[in-house]
């Protein structure tokens, strides 16, 4: 039986760092995942991701994929693909289907990193074909290059529904509904204001009665629920739909661990079952270790610290390094996790209503109730500032672990402070250059360039745009609102593109100069 | 005694619901009302449930179904589904033909 210093199960954001810091210390790590090819969730991550540099905020999840590969194959770990662990077995025993043959293997020590599986919710039709989850439509689009559908409805107003919808719309599929059980919006804010301003509505207190379809989906009904979660009557609405999205939540994949014999809970705030362990990841079974998803849900920038924590850990555990490098690289690691689980989303404020923001600012109800801030509500958050020329608009108005707006300013106009979840402020003597790094920086997509009188009676915004066809210049078509209605005619002044925004073209329009303050996307006119 | 083994606990009758004949483990094909039947013919934990219908037992093994499964069984019996333990985890961890199952790859002296 072949011997391993580190057996890693699952090479997603938290195995493979995990194995890199392991790696790293001198250890002999293999790391078994069973998909074909490495990176868990993090290649279908085609945005840019939030936090501070050192959580590689506003780099693209899939680049993220890339960095980790290179790091760990530089660091001399062996990656096993096409490798499912079917049993983990006493005295850390793996087997391990690869190929059409089992093999046996021997870890001094285990790290389970086997992420999570996606939740399902039952309704009449929901076996339909057409029925699908949203991982699985970012596992066609972004994997595969296969549209899901052609008009999707989607269940779920987390981050994942609100970050899969976006990418349906960029993949050209008309997202019909953004509907959620729940009163509130569940995810961020810039999220579901990218998607709600492009035209999707939104329908909170809203599930589904019925998928509709004989031998596929062809449509939807939902209705309004009361806060008891019941159907209240005449309130149901139907949707021509081909595709029915589910992104209600994810569940540990810690199966492995309960064979393992670790002591397991059922922690609802974790996600379901979940192994009792430490919070560097240390199980009920000694050299046996947890990271990311399995451990309890949360998102990608985590997982890959708590990666690295069980990969230190490990190797403290079977003397690669002293208990002092442990401690001092521990207490590091444990800064960049609190960094982000701060703020109005922290894991600490799941399932509490947050009614201002920690300036002691309202927080935006028709954000959280219809995916977009109301014209009325825009004007009290810090961002938003009046003057003269060209000068940045931030319409960041709830408390998110994220910097890279500060950073990107050449001209240092923008600030959040010490504090990573303050609301981000254009300084007083700002001189903006018009150089749109603070718009292609935001990972929210929430930043605008506004030039609110531009002597001729017409005003300019620039906006983040990331779809396609890029429109030309002098392109005819309107303007939409935050809440993705008409609101003027508007002309194409320029679409920018560089290396430095990663991909995010700033688009400029030119709009009649009352509605500079509204008008927050552009849409080609249909021919 | 946990409440899901006291099994004096008079839980009721079977009650027909409108959507008992939705499918809810796909993979075996067993509706909401075959899971809420086998509860008031006295399967109260996942284990026995998973035994006499097979909920969790194909293709998927259970990863689509076992939550669903889980809420259906608690509200029958009127608990959290936090409250019953998951039903026992097993090799192999996914399914897998036979013959490669029993095809155990060859050592080739690599004792280190």
């Amino acid at each position: 039986m072949k011997r391993f210093d580190l057996i890693i199960v699952g090479a997603g954001p938290s195995g493979l760092s995990a194995a890199i810091e392991a790696a790293k210390r001198g250890l002999d790590v293999v790391v078994f995942d069973e998909n074909e090819k490495p990176g868990g969730q993090l290649f279908k991550q085609i945005h840019k991701f939030f936090g501070s540099k050192e959580h590689r905020a506003k780099v693209r999840g899939f680049v993220i994929g890339e960095q980790l590969l290179k790091e760990a194959d530089e660091a001399g770990v062996k990656v096993v693909l096409n490798a499912t662990v079917i049993g983990l077995y006493q005295d850390k025993e793996v087997v391990v289907k690869i190929g059409e043959e089992i093999s046996h293997y021997k870890g001094d020590s285990i790290i389970i990193a086997t992420g999570a599986a996606e939740n399902m919710v039952t309704f009449p039709g929901w076996t339909l074909p057409g029925v699908i989850g949203a991982g699985a439509a970012q596992t066609m689009m972004n994997l595969h290059g296969v549209l899901p559908g052609k008009k999707v409805l989607m269940l779920g107003s987390g981050n994942v529904g609100l970050v899969v919808s976006f990418q349906l719309l960029q993949c050209g599929c008309e997202v019909v509904a953004l509907v959620d059980a729940a009163p509130r919006v569940g995810g961020y804010g810039v999220h579901a204001a990218k998607v709600a301003r492009t035209g999707v509505p939104f329908f909170l207190s809203h599930t589904i009665v019925k998928a509709e379809g004989d031998e596929a989906v062809s449509g939807v009904t939902i209705a309004e629920v009361d806060d008891k979660f019941q159907f209240i009557p005449g309130t149901e609405k139907h949707f021509d739909v081909d595709t029915i999205c589910l992104a209600v939540g994810l569940s540990p994949m810690s199966q492995l661990l309960k064979m393992a014999g670790a002591k397991m809970e059922d922690n609802p705030r974790r996600g379901g079952q979940v192994p009792i362990c430490d919070e560097y990841g240390r199980t009920s079974i000694e050299g046996v270790f947890v990271a990311g998803d399995v451990s309890g849900i949360e998102e990608a920038s985590s997982a890959m610290i708590e990666g690295r924590m069980a990969g230190i850990v490990a190797a403290e555990y079977l003397g690669y390094i002293e208990k002092e490098e442990l401690d001092s690289k521990l207490k590091e690691l444990d800064c960049a996790l609190d960094g982000l689980r701060q703020g109005m989303f922290a894991p600490s404020n799941r399932g509490k209503a947050i009614e201002k923001t920690e300036e002691g600012i309202d927080i935006s109800t028709n954000l959280l109730k219809k995916g977009y801030i109301a014209d009325d509500e825009i004007e009290r958050f810090p961002g938003i500032t009046h003057r003269k020329g060209i000068h940045p608009v931030i319409e960041c108005t709830q408390n998110i672990p994220c910097n890279p707006c500060q950073d990107a300013c050449p001209k240092k106009c923008i600030s959040i402070g010490e504090n990573i979840t303050s609301l981000p402020i254009v300084l007083q003597d700002c001189d903006c250059i018009n150089c749109g790094m603070c718009v292609a920086s935001c990972s929210g997509q929430a930043i605008f360039l506004v030039d609110e009188d531009c002597g001729d009676g017409t005003a300019t915004v620039t906006l983040p745009y990331e779809f396609l066809p890029i429109p030309a210049e002098g392109t005819k078509g309107i303007a939409l609102g935050r809440d993705g209605n008409k609101v003027c005619e508007a002309t194409v002044v320029s679409v920018k593109t560089a290396k430095a925004f990663d991909k995010t073209n700033l688009l400029t329009m030119r709009i009649p100069k009352e509605y500079a303050m509204s008008a927050r996307f552009f849409k080609a006119e249909e021919a | 005694m946990n409440s899901v083994n006291d099994r004096s606990r008079d839980i009721g009758p079977f009650v027909p619901g409108p959507d008992d004949d939705m499918l809810i483990c796909r993979c075996e094909e067993i509706t909401k009302g075959e899971i809420r039947k086998a509860v008031h013919e006295g399967m109260w934990t996942m284990t026995e449930i998973r035994r006499y219908l097979r909920t969790g037992m194909g293709l998927c093994q259970g990863q689509t179904c076992s939550k669903l499964v889980k809420g259906i069984v608690a509200r029958e019996l009127g608990i959290s589904p936090g409250e019953l333990e998951p039903a026992t985890s097993r090799v192999p961890m996914r399914p897998i033909e036979m013959r490669i199952f029993a095809n155990e790859a060859k050592e080739v002296g690599d004792h280190e």
